[in-house]
């Protein structure tokens, strides 16, 4: 029988690694991530989790011993956010080049300075190249169900790469809905035990000895980089097929992306995580209200990134505003960039309008995101932009000028 | 890649300079251990030697177990997610986890994770072979650099006199830094002296839990002296007392190797190009934080 229960974004996470049974959990205790790890502790203590926790001296400790237990056959998942995400930068690559499928979850939070503990994608958009995949999630339900996905997904041999699920630090890690969870026994069908195989994965077993990770010179390192290039490009097409089985087991399906309302839309608004649901709301209000024609578009998957599926929503629309929890100094948004490279070699492409919003902290609220709907429909009537950047939000007061 | 078997661990085809010191320490130290080990090398003289370097994709691989490298400062914390890993899967009899680093992936970048997994009690052993500093990026100073050696971050000039860094120790003292921890096992060792170096590597196998073996490994390129002199001059640090064979078990110091007519420091320093530069009050310095270190460990 499957349980409904009222449960925070964290506590969604954490019982989905308890029903993924994994063997090693390694963290550093970091807000808002903490109470993740603090779940799976009480699992093992309880005895309703049979795995190894390794509470690590720093996250780069930590990711070390994920690799460490990854490389010796252990289901293996961590969670972190901000500065120790940045902390474990360096094994990052690490990880994703031994090809080690290693599941993260990411409590989105912004990175020093200023010091704060609230939420943006900064974090996570540092690792963005790393090789890591990155999908976020809107809902409890959806970070749940996103790590059992994770965890088939890294493990199937044609992809072999680490996860990170991302979700929003305190809005969805420590807001409360209720999550439907499975029984034991259908994740078991659903996600078998990791079993890997020295002949083919990075498995160090005395009985059958190989070398992981030594020197590489550059008559062979580009051609490590490309197979990692092509499982991210694999990948894409399993996260759709895993995606539709879960849906077939479990009856939800996520996608690489949600197009909400964008068959008819003028303008679409693109955006990753909690905003997409406030958009949503905002879109159909608008709609109604003004009769604009107006949509969502949610990027589910980062990375591997949704090319087609943008591509799809945003053909017929006039004009796509990307609003984006990061910043890229110097130039805009990564997420407004990905869309737009995304759209590089079609002829008739809608304006693109790049929107900054929520960072650290910052609320984004529907007058905020009906501000942005105002000037896409007007930059979708018009064919201009009137801002290379738009903040949204930004308190001008307090910047001068 | 796969390794090539033997009944050696470590066996030919490494790509260590001549005269090399650290390969001696690592060729005692892994055969002694056997085949039933899996080794995590930090980034390092040893791991390009061994598992780097020219020697992917060719097959000439000189190490017969499992092997991984990572990163230059993850050792302690590797090695304890392989600890937490196996016995998660119910596979951890048998086999013994070892955590290879240089000085400097163990006195300074990688102590943390060091200290970290020793303190947790994960189950390892971890081999530092010490040739004093950062020999792999061309000789600069390291944590255990010895004082007034000129390396190419502490040269000698007008105003510098090698390194500079003398705060009443010949070294930063890792035995004693692990001592604090309360592992089950320590031991100093040197590669002059393979029969003790052995010994303790087979001692250490046998226990449980985290264990440390520092073994003194010269340099002949980054310390300057001829490459076939490399077993003399480990030997002579012993016998001037620059550096002491002893292990810790369960807290108590024991001196393996007694040195009954201690010569004077000099005899060690000046047959190296590092100390060529050094002065009759330096050597003084140096005889001076030597002595020291024999009177706190009790020796004459």
């Amino acid at each position: 029988m499957n349980t409904r229960k009222l449960m925070s974004g964290n506590r969604a996470i954490a019982e989905a690694v308890k029903l993924s049974e994994v063997n090693v959990v390694s963290a550093y205790p970091i807000t808002p991530q903490t109470s993740i790890v603090e779940y799976l502790s009480e699992f093992i203590a309880r005895g309703e989790l049979a795995a190894e926790f390794v509470q690590a001296e720093s996250e780069f400790g930590a990711m070390s011993a994920c690799i460490g237990a990854s490389s010796v056959g252990a289901r293996v998942f961590t969670a972190t956010c901000s500065q120790g995400l940045a902390l474990m930068h360096e094994l990052n690559y690490v990880a994703a080049g031994l090809r080690l499928p290693i599941v993260m979850a990411v409590t989105n939070r912004q990175l020093s300075q200023p010091l704060g503990m609230w939420c943006d994608h900064s974090d996570a958009m540092g690792e963005r190249d790393s090789g890591w995949m990155q999908i976020y999630v809107e809902s409890c339900q959806e970070a749940f169900d996103t790590v059992i996905q994770a965890f088939k997904l890294a493990e199937t041999k044609e992809v072999l790469l680490p996860i990170m699920v991302c979700l929003d630090g305190f809005i969805l890690s420590h807001t409360s809905e209720p999550v439907e969870i499975p029984e034991q026994k259908e994740i078991r069908d659903f996600l078998p035990a990791y079993k890997p195989d020295a002949d083919y994965h990075t498995l160090l077993d005395v009985k059958k000895p190989l070398a992981a990770g030594g020197g590489c010179p550059p008559a062979f390192t580009m051609e490590f980089d490309y197979k990692k290039y092509e499982a991210q490009e694999k990948g894409r097409e399993l996260l759709r097929k895993i995606d539709e089985e879960f849906g077939d087991a479990f009856g939800r399906r996520y996608g690489l992306v949600e197009a909400y309302k964008c068959d008819d839309a003028d303008a679409i608004l693109v955006a990753m995580g909690t905003i997409v649901g406030t958009a949503k709301d905002v879109a159909d209000k608008l709609r109604s209200e003004k009769g604009w024609r107006v949509g969502v578009l949610k990027l589910r998957s980062y990375r591997p990134f949704p090319k087609e599926e943008v591509l799809k929503a945003a053909f017929g629309s006039k004009a796509v505003a990307v609003v984006s929890r990061a910043i890229s100094y110097g130039l805009g948004a990564p997420v407004f960039s990905d869309v737009a490279t995304a759209m590089s070699n079609v002829p008739e492409k809608p304006v693109l309008l790049n929107f900054i919003a929520g960072m650290g902290g910052r609320d984004v609220d529907k007058k905020g995101l009906a501000a942005v709907f105002e000037k896409t429909i007007k930059a979708a009537e018009t064919g201009k932009i009137e801002n290379e950047v738009e903040w949204v939000g930004l308190n001008k007061n307090l910047v001068g000028g | 890649m796969k390794s090539t078997c033997g009944d050696k661990v470590l066996v030919s085809g490494h790509r260590a300079c001549p005269g090399c010191g650290a390969i001696l320490a690592l060729k005692h130290a892994l055969n002694a251990l056997g085949k039933n080990i899996i080794v995590h090398v930090a980034t390092s003289c040893m791991e390009v030697s061994i598992m780097g370097g020219g020697v992917f994709p060719k097959g000439e691989y000189p190490l017969t177990c499992p092997s991984l490298h990572t990163a230059f400062e993850t050792g302690g914390a590797v090695v304890s997610g392989m600890d937490a890993g196996l016995k998660a899967l119910g596979k951890r009899e048998g086999v013994t986890l070892v955590a290879i680093a240089g000085d400097g992936g163990t006195a300074d970048i990688g102590i943390q994770t060091l200290s970290g997994a020793a303190e947790r009690g994960h189950d390892f052993i971890y081999i530092c072979y010490d040739n004093e500093a950062y020999m792999n990026t061309g000789n600069q100073r390291s944590g255990t650099t010895m004082p007034f050696a000129a390396t190419t971050t502490t040269p000698v000039g007008q105003k510098k006199r090698g390194e500079q860094h003398i705060q009443g120790r010949l070294r930063k003292d890792m035995p004693a830094i692990m001592a604090a921890h309360g592992i089950p096992y320590i031991a100093t060792a040197s590669i002059a002296y393979p029969a003790d170096l052995t010994k303790k590597v087979k001692k250490a196998a046998n226990i449980h839990g985290p264990r440390y073996i520092h073994i003194h490994s010269p340099c002949a390129t980054g310390w300057g002296f001829p490459e076939s002199k490399t077993i003399e001059i480990a030997r002579l640090a012993v016998q001037t007392g620059a550096w002491v064979l002893f292990e810790i078990e369960n807290g108590e110091l024991t001196v393996t190797q007694k040195v009954a007519q201690r010569k004077p420091v000099e005899d060690y320093l000046l047959v190296q190009r590092r100390f060529k530069h050094i002065t009759d009050p330096e050597i003084a310095q140096i005889q001076e934080l030597v002595d020291k270190k024999w009177k706190e460990l009790g020796l004459q």
